[in-house]
């Protein structure tokens, strides 16, 4: 529908978009005047919308954000960097949606895997990324993504030749340091046939109110293994969008970790392709306190026989935070032997906190086997009274079974460095609980 | 070591227990057996703290103090120890870490200072031996995957490594296979001591074959109807529980 926010976001665009990257290739133009169109026709999503019901992001649409108009690196407090970054990664920084190669690290990268910022793929391979660009997304989805080719500043492109391993991750570390700052951020992975990567999306903010919005397009080749961990720890004013749309082909393997721990209102999109004998699994973790709404919605699509799915998101809502997961899982008529299973469990530590959990399973062939299980509740009192009754008093009893909830997903992160920083941002969020890592 | 006089206690508004009275010495290993539903569940879940349980009347004293006015962590630190009939699962929490938590809570509670961690270690390595259990099982999240042998030894560990002066075992037996019920009766027979008293719930008489009981009690619909020494459980099993209870009919 169109909004008085759309439209002003339409006036603006004529004097901005010479900043963005990209204004000498006529087809990524056309894409954009295309994408701007459409979002000014749809606007942000409403709740009327059925995959957005429980989500209402007109507290994004109250305000106009702006592009950050040049790169303001040495802005960019160390400590607070290296808080986020991976050592032993290769990194490339964003700072309010836009590259900085000062911040980045991007030394000793094999020959046969290209790491650049996207306006510099644009500039130097414009021919792969305007083959991919787009294709793994659906434009018409909804309005984030059209909002986002329009406006995508800079972002991240890989591209790992076949048969290549990376013996480091790479991570793409997204900052916010200013107000107001609308930081739109495009990502094009592309892993060829039997090749290997991990990737780190984080995602960090100052105290401040922001638009982030991400779209990251990954296509994942024949036999080949994508592993995407995406930490989204934005400043409790922020809006955070992050969208995920990965192609696998045959016997493809992907696995997403996905962590919401910031933002006022978050949303993230996983939405997966699976050709034949593929294998997909997505992992999440949301935690949210105070007034905060973190919804993650996920779409497996079984479009070839064989393929296996597995997902679990967990979270766990404090204070008065709402936490939604929407899953769909489905399967084309032709895929047969679709083996699935997803679940869904929530956590509520205060009255007001608030759980809205919707699997969908949708089936068109008639030889798979698909389960899903959902659960909300509070702690299991049983378990309360065994660590009582092995001297424990029922406070930390509770404290220690929530975050033993919460740490089963992030036990699952294999790289080191990135699990402790993860389980930081964890132990960070439940300083009331006295909450201890010995624990584990 | 306690003392249990006319202990009544309802479910909602259901009496279960209706008059206990039992004395139990320092040292002493008293059974307590019965059918199904004649109380004994809730006698031991009565003990050790366990919610959901009004007592209606009567007292429980432990070393001189109100048992049943304590919380359950203060009972489990004043040295009462609940062996599990179901171990509950544990995700997330691992095994080695909830027994130094204990231990150091006990030792808190009687003014120690925390146990040195080399000391622990020893300490629960010699205890895992003893129980011929596997090391791994002390860095597994408590309880999680273990069957159901593994769940009762990991109790009788607990108990070796907290030493607690009052141990309620809650039908240990059941589960266990003949293998797995010898190493937890040794286990259990190794914590004997003149200071320490057992107070052992069970449905059958298999598990005091291997730890002898100085008492044996029968309850029967709330009450105990006999009481007797470690013959009268050869009687129950030979003759079953409706003989005791026709006989007080």
């Amino acid at each position: 529908m169109k909004t008085a926010t759309a439209s002003r976001y339409a006036a603006e665009y004529p004097s901005l978009a010479p900043l963005l990257p990209g204004q000498d290739l006529p087809w990524l133009q056309a894409l954009r005047v295309d994408a701007l169109a459409q979002f000014s026709e749809q606007g942000f999503p409403s709740p009327r919308e059925e995959e957005w019901r429980y989500t209402n992001v007109s507290g994004i649409e109250k305000k106009l954000f702006s592009p950050s108009p040049m790169v303001t690196a040495s802005a960019v407090d160390t400590n607070w960097l290296n808080t986020y970054k991976i050592e032993d990664a290769w990194v490339l920084v964003l700072v309010n949606g836009r590259y900085s190669a000062e911040l980045s690290h991007l030394i000793g990268l094999p020959d046969a895997v290209l790491v650049m910022s996207m306006a510099e793929a644009l500039a130097k391979q414009p021919d792969t990324v305007e083959k991919y660009l787009g294709t793994a997304a659906e434009q018409s989805e909804h309005g984030f993504i059209a909002f986002n080719t329009a406006w995508f500043s800079d972002g991240l492109f890989v591209h790992v030749q076949a048969k290549q391993g990376l013996d480091k991750p790479i991570q793409l570390l997204h900052l916010v340091t200013d107000a107001d700052v609308l930081a739109v951020t495009r990502n094009v992975i592309i892993v060829d046939d039997s090749a290997e990567a991990k990737f780190i999306e984080t995602f960090v903010g100052l105290d401040n109110t922001y638009l982030s919005a991400a779209v990251t397009e990954v296509f994942v080749g024949k036999n080949a293994e994508v592993t995407l961990y995406k930490m989204q720890s934005e400043s409790e004013k922020a809006y955070h969008f992050g969208g995920c749309y990965i192609k696998q082909e045959r016997n493809a393997r992907f696995t997403h970790h996905n962590f919401a721990f910031g933002g006022l209102l978050a949303r993230s999109d996983i939405h997966a392709d699976l050709d034949y004998a593929s294998e997909c699994e997505l992992n999440g973790l949301y935690l949210g306190v105070k007034r905060q709404h973190i919804d993650n919605h996920t779409r497996i699509h079984h479009l070839q026989p064989h393929a296996i799915s597995r997902e679990l998101y967990k979270g766990v809502l404090d204070d008065r935070a709402r936490g939604v997961f929407q899953g769909r899982v489905i399967v084309a008529e032709n895929a047969q032997k679709t083996d699935s299973q997803m679940n869904n469990r929530n956590l509520l530590l205060s009255e007001d906190a608030e759980a809205d959990t919707k699997p969908q399973l949708e089936i068109y062939a008639d030889d798979v086997k698909c389960a899903h299980g959902v659960t909300v509740g509070q702690l299991d009192e049983k378990s309360v009274f065994y660590l009582q009754s092995r001297c424990i008093d029922p406070e930390t009893a509770r404290n220690m079974l929530t975050f033993a909830f919460a740490n089963e997903m992030v036990d699952k992160v294999k790289i080191k460095s990135l699990h402790d920083k993860v389980l930081e941002q964890v132990l960070l969020r439940f300083p009331q609980q006295g909450v201890n890592q010995e624990w584990l | 070591m306690l003392s249990i006089k006319n202990l009544t206690v309802s479910v909602g508004d259901k009496p279960i227990l209706k008059g206990i009275n039992l004395e139990i010495k320092p040292g002493e290993i008293h059974a307590i057996m019965g059918p199904n539903g004649s109380g004994k569940s809730t006698l031991s879940h009565v003990l050790s703290g366990k919610g959901g349980y009004t007592v209606t009347g009567g007292s429980a004293t432990y070393q001189g103090k109100d048992l049943l006015d304590m919380a359950p962590e203060i009972r489990a630190r004043e040295g009462v120890f609940l062996a599990f009939q179901y171990p509950v699962e544990i995700p997330g929490v691992s095994n080695i870490y909830l027994l130094k938590a204990a231990l150091n809570s006990i030792r808190k509670h009687n003014g120690q200072p925390e146990v040195d961690a080399m000391d622990f270690l020893t300490l629960v390595k010699d205890k895992v031996r003893l129980l011929e259990m596997d090391e791994k099982f002390l860095y597994r999240a408590v309880n999680e995957g273990f069957s159901g042998g593994e769940k009762k030894r990991n109790e009788i560990l607990q108990m070796a490594i907290l030493e607690p002066r009052l141990c309620i075992m809650d039908e240990t037996d059941s589960g266990l296979d003949i293998d797995a019920l010898k190493i937890v009766s040794e286990g259990v027979n190794s914590l004997r001591s003149a200071e320490r008293s057992f107070v052992m719930v069970t449905h059958y008489q298999r598990l005091l074959d291997y730890i002898k009981p100085d008492f044996v009690h029968v309850l029967a619909n709330g009450q105990i109807v006999k009481s007797g020494g470690a013959e009268l459980a050869l009687e129950l099993e030979e003759k079953g529980y409706s003989w005791v209870e026709e006989a007080i009919a």
